[in-house]
């Protein structure tokens, strides 16, 4: 059962290598931005899970908590929103990039443009 | 006052950035970013002389304290001053030169805009310098870079916009990989603090997940750093994004970058696992000496004179991570030094052909045929500090070569001196032929009239850069003496 209990390493691996086929396999400049927020997403998953404790319960300190109870370790879901908020700026700086590309070479797609460019 | 000092440096241009956009006036905002950064130069001087006289200057954000793995430390040692100072100073010129340089290459509404990215960019990396928490770097990392991205983009040119988006694609896999290798690390040791990792991993080394946190760290600083064979993002960024920012991101950047690396390796993983165990030196230094000889060589081959000076880059970024790779005191010492002197010299460049840019509106080499006598001044900029680049003697750039090859005669290593001597050569090659087109040969025929010489709000920060990279060509002590202080504070005797 090593494998079930490492099934969130296992999805992250998969979605991580799926991202980054996109980037690299995709000519479309929406789907290599799409690609390399799945890629991003990965690692947030990543972060979550190592919070994770099993049987761990909410870490809300309060004095009609048993002593004995374990907590879930909150902080690797803090770090992880604010790496959620550069993903989001990055994905919104590569939007506006590709509005602006689309303006100035009317295409999205990689080999098009490099045609344009020659 | 002065016991914030450490955090102003990051706090004055972060707040400096959305005041510009709410000033609004092009002029006012010029003034505001230039004080911003004259006020960040000036906190690293004298950060620079208290690190100098009484040790590490440490700084607890908000009071909390690291033990309850919430607090977030700043710390500056000598290394880390020594970069904040040239990465401000870098950062004051520019400012100064932004305003005249952007009359011609930005419509007049966008400077606020540009303004507040630059300023942005110019916190970022001084976070990355002075903070001592491993996912604070990355956030800070992530800052510089996406600002960067936006100031790239608003080259003249419709290229730049594509040069910035696969600078996006690569930076952003680079911070991710970076991401990754923080996150295996905190999951391993829960602390992100750098002194504490430094006093727990050296137990963990035999774990997979920590070297596989080594491998993802180095591959995504090595992406940020533009080190060969993962360069392919820079030549373009640097060609088509505005003169000023080209000067600022050559200068700083992937300065910037290798020193994340250089931490990573002897502050965070510790010298005995990296270079002992996993044999990331001799990557290194494998690395570089194709870096250095395709770099020098692509130079040569360039029409394109920003191009040329980013392939120049290449070859200057392969020195520093051979320096880092060889991990002796001398070696990175010799780093060090070469990470401040060549962004003093290499921001000159940039900043000398942003003149020429001005006034001729093309950077090809073949539009500066006897440019030199229509614009004595910046092209004397060009080539002193081209000669710096080089390594002649009296230069900023020979202190650090020869240090570099001081470092490698060792009986191992000698013949990396031999390609550091054949690169130094290139360099002539590719620097002389500027020097050739512009001070030997008759204008072309077709030109019209005179190139008048640039405007003086152009020139002073170029001859700023130039003045003192020759000031730190005979004054060695800041850069020198500092620097391999810094080293034996950082490899360790």
């Amino acid at each position: 059962m090593k494998i079930l209990y490492l099934f969130n390493y296992w999805i992250v691996i998969v979605i991580m290598l799926a991202g980054l086929y996109a980037v690299i396999a995709s000519s479309n400049l929406v789907k290599k931005i799409a690609g390399l927020s799945i890629f991003q997403a990965s690692v947030f998953i990543l972060y979550i899970s190592s919070g994770k404790i099993l049987g761990g319960t909410a870490p809300i300190v309060d004095s009609s908590v048993p002593a004995d109870v374990v907590f879930s370790n909150p902080l690797p879901h803090v770090l992880i929103l604010t790496a959620i908020v550069v993903g989001v700026a990055t994905t919104a700086v590569g939007a506006a990039l590709i509005i602006r590309i689309h303006r100035a070479y009317g295409s999205i797609e990689e080999n098009e443009i490099l045609e344009y460019e020659e | 006052m002065s016991a914030h000092l450490l955090i102003l440096l990051v706090v004055i241009p972060l707040f400096s950035a959305p005041l510009c956009i709410l000033l609004r006036r092009s002029r006012l905002v010029w003034l505001l970013s230039s004080l911003s950064t004259g006020a960040c130069l000036l906190i690293s001087i004298l950060l620079l002389q208290q690190v100098y006289r009484s040790g590490t200057v440490t700084y607890m954000l908000g009071g909390w304290s690291t033990p309850l793995g919430i607090g977030i430390e700043y710390r500056l040692d000598l290394f880390a001053a020594l970069v904040a100072l040239f990465v401000s100073l870098v950062g004051f010129a520019v400012a100064l030169y932004s305003y005249t340089s952007l009359q011609k290459e930005l419509p007049r509404h966008k400077h606020p805009l540009f303004a507040a990215a630059y300023l942005l960019c110019l916190a970022g990396l001084l976070g990355i310098t002075v903070t001592a928490d491993v996912f604070n770097l990355f956030v800070f990392l992530e800052i510089s870079s996406l600002s960067s991205y936006a100031l790239i983009s608003m080259g003249r040119d419709r290229a730049a916009l594509l040069a910035s988006f696969r600078y996006l694609i690569m930076g952003t896999i680079g911070a991710t990989f970076l991401l990754i290798g923080i996150g295996l690390i905190y999951s391993h040791t829960g602390t992100l603090n750098m002194s504490a990792l430094q006093k727990v991993l050296p137990a963990l080394t035999g774990k997979a997940s920590i070297q596989a946190s080594l491998a993802f760290i180095m591959l995504g600083l090595a992406i940020k750093s533009a080190l060969f064979p993962l360069h392919l993002w820079l030549p373009s960024a640097y060609t088509h994004a505005p003169s000023a920012v080209s000067a600022f991101l050559a200068g700083t950047a992937t300065k910037v970058s290798i020193y994340a690396l250089a931490r990573f390796i002897y502050s965070v993983f510790g010298k005995p696992f990296v270079i002992t165990q996993e044999h990331i030196g001799i990557a290194l230094i494998t690395l570089s000496i194709p870096a250095m000889l395709l770099g020098s060589m692509l130079a040569i081959k360039q029409q394109n004179l920003k191009r040329m000076l980013a392939y120049s880059s290449i070859a200057q970024i392969g020195y520093l991570f051979l320096g880092l790779g060889l991990s002796t005191v001398a070696s990175v010492g010799a780093t060090i030094t070469h990470l401040f002197n060549h962004a003093l010299i290499k921001s000159a460049l940039f900043l000398s052909l942003g003149c020429i840019v001005y006034r001729t509106g093309k950077a090809e080499i073949s539009s500066l045929s006897g440019l030199a006598r229509q614009m004595p001044w910046t092209m004397a900029a060009f080539t002193v500090a081209g000669l710096g680049l080089i390594g002649i003697p009296l230069t900023a750039g020979f202190i650090s070569k020869w240090a570099l090859i001081r470092a490698t005669l060792t009986p191992d290593y000698w013949p990396l001196a031999v390609v550091i001597l054949i690169t130094s050569l290139l360099a002539v090659v590719y620097i002389w032929r500027v020097i050739e087109a512009a001070y030997f040969q008759p204008p072309a025929p077709g030109s019209t009239g005179r190139t008048a010489e640039a405007p003086l709000g152009l020139l002073v920060p170029t001859w700023l850069l130039v003045l003192l990279s020759l000031y730190f060509g005979i004054q060695t002590t800041v850069n020198f003496g500092i620097a391999v202080k810094a080293a034996t504070a950082l490899v360790g005797g």
